[in-house]
């Protein structure tokens, strides 16, 4: 079998259990839901960090690579850290 | 790093991530919950690092520093009531990183005159192509999701920042423009698949899709931004998805659909709580109402202007009240002197509710966002379909910062561009009182009959000034 149609098969899969998930979360917790499911399409992180560091000569990559890296860290790193100032406002009365 | 340890890495980090968005069902369990999606990044991006293929860290390290930077940055100054604008801004970011992913690996994969790899090919009689087709599609659909992703999120961005107006701008035969660049995009990857070392027909396809990203959000007025932004937030999914398929990896389709998913729900969920259609609001259409209602026909002499001190009576002697928030609540950084109120309230016995409706904020749960960090106790935020059964059993309604969300106009008249939106009954109470600085119309730019029924109390007045009014008011009774 084809590498892509386990790739596919996984994509498929992921986004059924996306929707199961998701309609569990209460409308409280919208906002935190989404900055933290941005947080986690940071993940983008993985490939930018794959194309930043692999060695070659071309400026053209290297410079993408960089750019990519970045915007994915103020993802990873904004994202989670602003869910976290959220919710702790929610934990707060317990 | 041995290669099916990373696969197992990422899948574990995978299950992280899906654990945290479980954790985030409860506000008891969702610290934990994004704590432990926190980890499972940190788990992805380590053995990532490892990876033998990383060979050189400066343009990663320079890249994690100032995003670091910039993200912590954002992340501790924003304003709560900014909120929708940093997640437009992410939302943009995240887009951006795909396209910039998935464009560096299309680079990456062009013969180069005079590299050594490419020469070192050609010599073992070897043809240095570019992308395979399953790649070339992957990476197109990433770099042009991603593309209308960035741009669309700064546009609304600019909105709510109000950088540019709010209001719908468009011009004649803009739905063609956006359908041609649409078309012409997807012609453009399709021709790449064949000629995938076009690199010229690669920044037009780029080029393009920026400008569909503009052209999709300018004609989307500021009412409707919640759905906007829960739509790009779904973007930012798919198109990190797509960049998963172009690098092969498994945690990147896998979180990239997640959010793909989330971002559909909550756009749904907006759509449907203001009774409007994914495309309407797309299409910047406003559902055509049958006859204007003349506000002065609505209002004349039937408005009941009231004072902090007969409100206060009022609530001396409810032994229910219900609170009403609207963004406007928020605007007038009144959410402090409401808590005070429904404290006075309560020291005095009475049961106090917020009554949220879904769009009461500028983005989905944002005015729960809002009332939390004013120390509300989210236990007491009703969602509206729970507490609308009780408003026929309270005393007293404040309405604060609210308007479209109340109108029975919604229930009642079939010709009204709002009918069939759900909205809070707050008529039925014994008593309602509005704050509000006028008879002014919301977004929907309709006269709102509550404001005359014979129960409505109207209190006039900055949404701020009036609760501390009526906090005295209350205190000295």
């Amino acid at each position: 079998m084809d590498i892509s149609i386990i790739h596919i098969t996984l994509f498929v899969l992921a986004v059924f259990l996306g929707f199961e998930l998701i309609t569990k979360v209460p409308p409280t917790l919208h906002t935190p839901l989404m900055s933290g499911t941005n947080a986690i399409s940071g993940v983008t992180l993985v490939g930018a960090i794959l194309a930043a560091g692999h060695g070659g000569s071309q400026n053209l990559v290297n410079i993408l690579g960089f750019v990519a890296v970045t915007l994915a860290t103020i993802n990873v790193v904004g994202g989670f850290m602003v869910t976290n100032r959220m919710l702790a406002m929610f934990k707060r009365k317990d | 790093m041995n290669e099916n340890l990373i696969e197992i890495a990422y899948i574990l980090a995978a299950s992280l991530f899906i654990l945290g968005i479980k954790g985030l069902a409860k506000p008891k369990t969702a610290v934990r919950g994004n704590q432990m999606a926190a980890t499972g990044m940190l788990i992805a991006i380590v053995v990532t690092l490892l990876n033998s293929t990383v060979v050189s860290y400066e343009w990663i390290l320079a890249g994690a520093i100032v995003g670091a930077i910039i993200g912590a940055t954002l992340a501790i100054k924003i304003q709560m009531t900014a909120m929708p604008q940093l997640i437009a801004l992410l939302n943009g970011f995240g887009g951006g990183a795909s396209l910039t992913v998935a464009a560096a690996e299309f680079f990456k994969s062009q013969p180069v005159s005079g590299d050594l790899a490419t020469m070192a090919a050609t010599a073992a009689g070897h043809d240095v192509t570019g992308m395979g087709t399953f790649a070339m599609i992957a990476t197109g659909a990433a770099v042009f999701i991603g593309a209308v992703t960035l741009t669309g999120s700064f546009i609304a961005f600019a909105k709510l920042q109000e950088i540019i107006d709010g209001k719908p701008m468009g011009f004649a035969g803009q739905q063609a423009a956006s359908a041609l660049l649409l078309i012409g995009s997807i012609v453009a990857i399709g021709y790449l698949t064949i000629e995938p070392t076009n690199t010229d027909l690669f920044w037009a396809m780029v080029a393009a899709a920026c400008l569909l990203g503009v052209l999709l959000v300018m004609p989307i007025g500021g009412a409707d931004m919640p759905v906007v932004i829960a739509l790009l937030n779904s973007y930012s999914g798919i198109a990190a998805a797509a960049a998963g398929f172009v690098m092969g990896n498994s945690v990147l389709i896998i979180s990239g659909s997640l959010v793909g998913a989330s971002g559909l729900i909550l756009t749904q969920i907006m759509c449907k709580a203001m009774n409007r259609s994914l495309t309407n609001v797309l299409f910047g259409v406003m559902a055509e109402g049958g006859e204007t209602m003349d506000a002065d026909e609505v209002y004349a002499g039937k408005v009941k202007s009231s004072s902090p001190d007969e409100v206060g009576m009022l609530l001396e002697t409810a032994r229910r009240v219900v609170i009403v928030p609207g963004f406007g609540l928020a605007m007038a950084q009144a959410q402090h002197a409401v808590r005070d109120l429904a404290d006075t309230l309560e020291d005095r016995g009475v049961e106090v509710e917020y009554a949220i409706h879904p769009v009461a904020g500028r983005m989905p749960g944002h005015m729960n966002v809002l009332l939390a960090e004013a120390e509300v106790d989210y236990d007491k935020l009703k969602e509206m379909d729970h507490i609308n059964p009780t408003f026929e059993q309270t005393d007293v309604v404040i309405v604060i910062g609210a308007n479209d969300v109340t109108n029975p106009l919604a229930r009642e008249d079939k010709g009204s561009p709002i009918y069939g939106m759900p909205i809070l009954n707050v008529d039925k109470a014994k008593t309602v009182v509005v704050v509000k600085r006028s008879l002014s119309p919301g977004f929907a730019g309709l006269p709102n009959p509550l404001f005359a029924k014979d129960n409505t109390l109207m209190l006039f007045g900055d949404g701020k000034g009036a609760v501390l009014d009526l906090v005295g008011a209350l205190k000295e009774a």
